[in-house]
């Protein structure tokens, strides 16, 4: 049998293509046209604005304070929420390891993130409200009182829910990490008299930098796209005025989709910057497998 | 080499023993205490949602003057929580069956064949979910409204389709890879064609994997406030949403009535929760497609 009369279909599956692989169709159509392409039309639409100038959004965009502030305000929400958030999971996570009833606490943890924002901003109106609980708590022990301590329509009310969403999010992600790392390395580094505090920096820090990169890029994209809680909880007309209040705005209040889509890249494209910076980091530290090695 | 000077170096006890243990012992209460007290407050978050809805008259005390169910009863209809709940359940059980039927078999082809680039189709399946909803929200909002599914029941169930067919297939790759190919080449050996073999085959083999990955987007639906926030109408309102603008307007209604609408929400969610836990590992509803990254 000579080359050219291998049948199509045979010289196909020689690549990996057959009736199988078809399979992946429906769900890389579904996407492209559902994600891919909204975000390409998105792209484009931002470079169509009403007055007609190409950059018109962008240029609003970076002119008008109420609109680049967002950025600011964003950022300055976000990034104390996650550093503090990430700090927390790790000393938590390490403790949590060892515990033989993980499942429970991993699952009281897992609440908050399945009741979602929107429950949390309503049980948070109430809990620390000027007269909830948290509030009549410190009142009691003389620690303040409702007119001296202001924790929600504030920044502070907006941080918090972003501490108790995700906190959770941020600790389970480190704690899947945290397991994933053999307990023979730690093991061997005890034996050989290292004690808990240089365990931690020779031993797990190196092997856990990968996957705490991840986890504090995941977080802070959460964070930083935070909306629901911002609105009900923050001060959304000013101090808590973020970058998706600003696109939204845009969208379902002037209808200016054109403004609405530049806004959403230019929330997209911080994103990736911050991702960037905190994955470029990461290079520094050491790459390589966290299982044990033979021998 | 260096690394191991190191340790040596850091293992001579440079402070008496006694010291260094209480440090120890200091350093975990610190951590258990910060645990507890974020556990309490998270129970008083939701204990206050609670008892609220129970209230009669809760001003300025602990507790509530007195106890009353009437709240659920206003509720339901103020909010027309029954209209609410079905759009809510014909949301869910369409995305939970689609995002099954789409996703398992991209999960399979993934799983088993190296094709052409596969890189880029998954990276096509990473990026919904590390994007966050609200990013990619507003312009996929934009397009369902220019082609006239935005705020229909349709535009919501295909928004809510774009995280949750990635996670069905990032969650059932590992799945699939675990199933021994030789299975799937003798069913082949007796002619069964690639219809045949997931019917008769797979499907039983890889149910609870698909289980689990289902109740997981359950559970995720029911909570996704942003994506079907963009993209519904009046009509279209998933109870999250509804729960959303009744907080929004606080102040028009009572506090215990958007309470027991939070409650009735609270409620909905746990039950799928508690089921989806005895099936999933509580890590796993956050860690995505991690798995299938390694």
């Amino acid at each position: 049998m000579s080359d050219a009369s291998i049948p199509l279909t045979i010289r196909l599956k020689a690549h990996g293509l057959d009736g199988v692989t078809l399979l992946v169709l429906p769900a890389a159509l579904f996407l492209l046209a559902l994600f891919i392409y909204p975000f390409s039309y998105g792209f484009i639409l931002s470079f169509r604005p009403k007055d007609g100038s190409w950059l018109g959004n962008y240029s609003k965009f970076f002119s008008d304070p109420f609109l680049y502030e967002t950025i600011k305000t964003t950022l300055v929400i976000a990034l104390p929420v996650t550093v503090m958030n990430v700090l927390a999971a790790i000393p938590v996570a390490f403790r949590v390891r060892l515990m033989r009833h993980q499942r429970l606490i991993t699952t009281i943890l897992v609440l908050p993130i399945t009741l979602g924002t929107v429950l949390v901003a309503e049980g948070m109106l109430n809990y620390f409200g000027p007269q909830g609980w948290f509030i009549r708590t410190l009142t009691l022990f003389g620690l303040g009182s409702a007119s001296s301590i202001k924790l929600v329509h504030n920044y502070w009310g907006v941080f918090l829910s972003l501490v108790i969403t995700g906190f959770p999010f941020t600790f389970l992600l480190t704690l899947s990490y945290v397991s994933g790392i053999d307990v023979a390395l730690e093991n061997a580094a005890a034996t050989l008299g290292a004690r808990a505090a240089a365990r931690f920096r020779l031993i797990f820090l190196p092997l856990l930098a990968p996957g705490l990169a991840i986890t504090f890029c995941l977080s802070f994209v959460q964070a930083y796209s935070v909306f629901p809680s911002a609105v009900l909880l923050g001060a959304p007309a000013g101090p808590t005025r973020v970058i998706s209040i600003a696109a939204y705005e845009a969208a379902f209040e002037q209808y200016d989709y054109s403004l609405a889509s530049a806004i959403a890249m230019i929330m997209g494209f911080t994103q990736l910057a911050v991702v960037m910076v905190v994955l470029m980091s990461r290079n520094l530290f050491y790459r390589g497998p966290a299982a044990g090695a033979k021998g | 080499m260096r690394a191991m000077t190191d340790i040596d170096a850091n293992a001579l006890p440079r402070r008496p023993v006694t010291l260094n243990a209480a440090f120890a012992k200091l350093w975990v209460i610190t951590i258990w205490t910060l645990l507890i007290f974020f556990v309490i407050n998270l129970f008083g978050i939701i204990g206050a949602v609670l008892t609220s809805s129970f209230a009669t008259r809760w001003l300025r005390s602990w507790v509530p003057d007195g106890l009353t169910f009437k709240w659920y009863f206003s509720a339901w209809s103020e909010f027309q929580l029954g209209d609410v709940l079905i759009t809510t359940f014909q949301v869910v059980g369409a995305v939970v069956l689609l995002s099954g039927l789409i996703g398992v078999p991209a999960a399979y082809a993934m799983a088993r064949r190296e094709f052409p680039f596969k890189k880029l189709v998954m990276l096509i399946f990473l990026l919904p979910l590390l994007v966050p909803p609200v990013t990619y929200g507003i312009p996929l909002a934009t397009v369902l409204y220019q082609t006239g599914l935005g705020g229909s029941l349709a535009g919501v169930i295909l928004a809510n389709l774009v995280p949750t067919v990635p996670f069905v297939i990032l969650v059932m790759i590992p799945f699939v890879e675990q199933i021994d190919p030789r299975i799937e080449s003798a069913a082949r050996v007796f002619g069964a064609g690639t219809f045949r073999l997931f019917v008769t085959v797979l499907v039983p083999l890889l149910m609870p994997g698909v289980l689990a990955a289902l109740l997981l987007v359950l559970v995720r639906t029911i909570a996704m406030f942003e994506l079907t926030f963009l993209t519904a109408g009046p009509t279209s309102q998933t109870l999250v949403v509804a729960l959303y603008y009744a907080v929004f307007a606080a102040g028009v209604r009572a506090v215990q009535s958007i309470d027991a609408m939070a409650v009735i929400y609270m409620v909905l969610t746990m039950i799928w929760l508690v089921i989806a836990l005895r099936f999933v590992n509580p890590t796993q509803i956050v860690t995505r497609g991690k798995q299938a990254r390694g």
